[in-house]
């Protein structure tokens, strides 16, 4: 198989995942109990008004043309109009998703700069003090919930010191950048522990490879081999890792938003759910799994752009 | 067979917090829930040695207290779990074929949507509360168990002792939980008090979401969504129930790791 098949074939699963991802949600939603109709007009509604709310939504047809009217709808994006923000469901999330993905991105950048040179120090000195004092830090870090981490942050650096701002999002880019800076720091803990720890077995195990050995006897400096043979094997190793890590990184997301009251869509979800706003949290459920399939995928592209193995 | 210094710390947490949540009135000084008006929001002193909050509860003994809340959240979000990805892993290692492929296709499934995202999507239409939350983390969590057990089954499926006994003309009943079983369990296990320390952290956040133990129950997420509107004048409140979580959390994953070597499961 040539790469290029590879890659078709790779292209195309992702058509059966998106329609696999929105039966999931619409049988979810349908099969778990609890009536959404009443649940949105409350308890007190007559069986007249429920009813028609009922025809309204289209839940009086059979399940199986509710499924396809469902998935139709969702690939034309129309998932109808959030009850709670009367916009239409998209419009809300659309606005409100990038907000997540930078914060995401700001916080897959921190963990990578705090976990990649830790990893090296760790790795070159195993079973020494600073491995030992590195390991230690990490396994506290992976220890304690992101909530928490962003409290204390919150408190001392917001709160305490005023180095940064309590909460919201700012109105340009280099205000963004300020707003989710803190935020960002709570949520690349827990990743940068990961990483951490994958990177350092990695670098070890690397260490010991007879290609390494070969590339000193060859008479490479160290610096060289720890560049071109150790680093960059680490390196296709952690980008793997982080698009494994994506649906991790949403669900810290969404307690980091709620924490630092960042207007993203991991809020969006909580105050949905306070709010009984079921058509929100039904298509974020779906648009977030997208996301995280995306994320596959597109970890798998450049898995096989930086390693010449994958797809031969 | 060595113990290591991971095992010896974890399992002293442990200990701690298996003695606290058994008989937290030994160590409780005061009632948790019994309001002091003439210490309200009192920092920490010799009376109350973690401070108290803002009715004068006493932030120890709530934190005391609260322990048997996180330890039956750790045990019910990994023992239920445990128990059906067990057996699903079980059946599709033994079965195999179809069975192995549709359970494939549904672990794909599964894991796209984020696991915190699913667990609140499942909250959110059954309703907050500890027993919907067991009820959605069995629903989503059962995942990793199912994969290993079935990595285990395959492995043990080959072995020697399950040929004998299908010669002897055992029922496959009797070959898989009696044979299978006990040798396939060693890594689930051992994933299992790991997981332990996740459940403790999925717990006490679902409690600050709101959406987990409802108040006035002392469980150590609410405690600290109770303190986080006092964090800047009275921090106590917050503070050492968050320590508390960090070091159970730490206990699960120290002694997941010691057993892990002890028992030389590789992960």
């Amino acid at each position: 198989m040539n790469r290029g098949t590879w890659l078709l074939g790779r292209l195309a699963q992702i058509v059966p995942t998106f329609v696999m991802i929105g039966v999931a949600v619409f049988v979810l939603a349908r099969l778990l109990p609890g009536d959404q109709v009443s649940a949105m007009l409350g308890e007190r509604a007559s069986d007249d008004t429920i009813a028609r709310m009922q025809a309204q939504l289209g839940l009086d047809r059979s399940v199986f043309v509710q499924l396809l009217d469902f998935l139709a709808a969702a690939v034309r994006g129309n998932f109808g109009d959030s009850m709670s923000l009367r916009l239409p469901v998209l419009q809300v999330i659309a606005e409100r998703l990038p907000v997540t993905l930078a914060l995401m991105a700001i916080a897959v950048v921190l963990a990578l700069s705090i976990a990649l040179p830790l990893a090296f120090v760790a790795a070159l000195n195993a079973n020494r003090w600073p491995d030992m004092l590195i390991r230690t830090i990490f396994q506290i870090g992976l220890s304690s919930p992101v909530f928490y981490i962003g409290l204390l942050l919150l408190t001392v650096f917001a709160a305490g010191l005023r180095w940064f701002p309590v909460g919201g999002y700012g109105d340009d880019w280099g205000e963004h950048l300020y707003h989710l800076f803190l935020p960002g720091l709570t949520l690349s803990f827990s990743f940068a522990a990961v990483v951490m720890r994958n990177l350092r077995a990695g670098i070890l195990a690397v260490l010991t490879a007879e290609y390494v050995d070969f590339a000193r006897a060859k008479g490479l400096s160290a610096g060289v081999v720890l560049g071109r043979h150790v680093l960059r094997n680490a390196l296709i190793a952690t980008v793997t890792l982080v698009g494994l890590h994506v649906g991790a990184l949403l669900g810290g997301a969404v307690i980091t938003e709620t924490v630092f009251a960042v207007p993203g869509v991991g809020r969006l979800m909580i105050d949905s759910i306070l709010a009984r706003d079921y058509p929100v949290i039904q298509a974020l459920t779906l648009v977030l799994a997208i996301l995280v399939s995306l994320a596959f995928l597109l970890t798998d592209l450049v898995q096989m752009w930086l390693d010449p193995r994958v797809g031969r | 067979m060595r113990v290591s210094l991971s095992l010896l710390i974890g399992g002293f947490l442990l200990a701690l917090m298996l003695i606290a949540a058994a008989v937290p009135d030994w160590f409780a000084p005061f009632d948790p829930l019994v309001f002091d008006f003439e210490a309200l929001s009192a920092p920490p002193s010799g009376d109350h040695w973690f401070g108290t909050d803002q009715f004068g509860r006493d932030v120890l003994s709530r934190t005391i207290h609260a322990s048997r809340i996180d330890l039956q959240i750790a045990v019910f979000c990994v023992i239920f779990p445990l128990v059906l990805g067990g057996a699903i892993g079980l059946l599709v290692g033994w079965y195999g074929g179809v069975v192995d492929a549709i359970f494939g296709r549904l672990v794909d499934l599964v894991v796209t949507f984020p696991f915190l995202v699913l667990v609140i999507f499942f909250v959110a239409v059954l309703g907050p509360g500890l027993v919907n939350v067991y009820i959605a983390v069995t629903c989503v969590g059962w995942v990793p168990y199912a994969k290993l057990m079935r990595a285990e089954v395959l492995v043990q499926a080959q072995s020697d002792y399950v040929a004998a006994g299908r010669v002897l003309g055992y029922r496959m009943p009797r070959i898989v939980l009696r044979h299978i079983l006990p040798n396939a369990a060693r890594p689930v296990l051992v994933y299992a008090v790991t997981d332990m320390a996740l459940a403790i952290l999925l717990g006490s956040s679902l409690g600050y979401l709101g959406l987990g133990a409802q108040p006035p129950t002392a469980e150590w997420g609410v405690l600290i969504a109770d303190g986080k509107n006092f964090f800047t004048t009275a921090p106590w409140m917050a503070l050492f129930p968050g320590v508390a979580i960090v070091l159970a959390g730490l206990g699960f994953s120290l002694t997941g790791d010691g057993l892990a070597d002890l028992l030389a499961v590789k992960r």
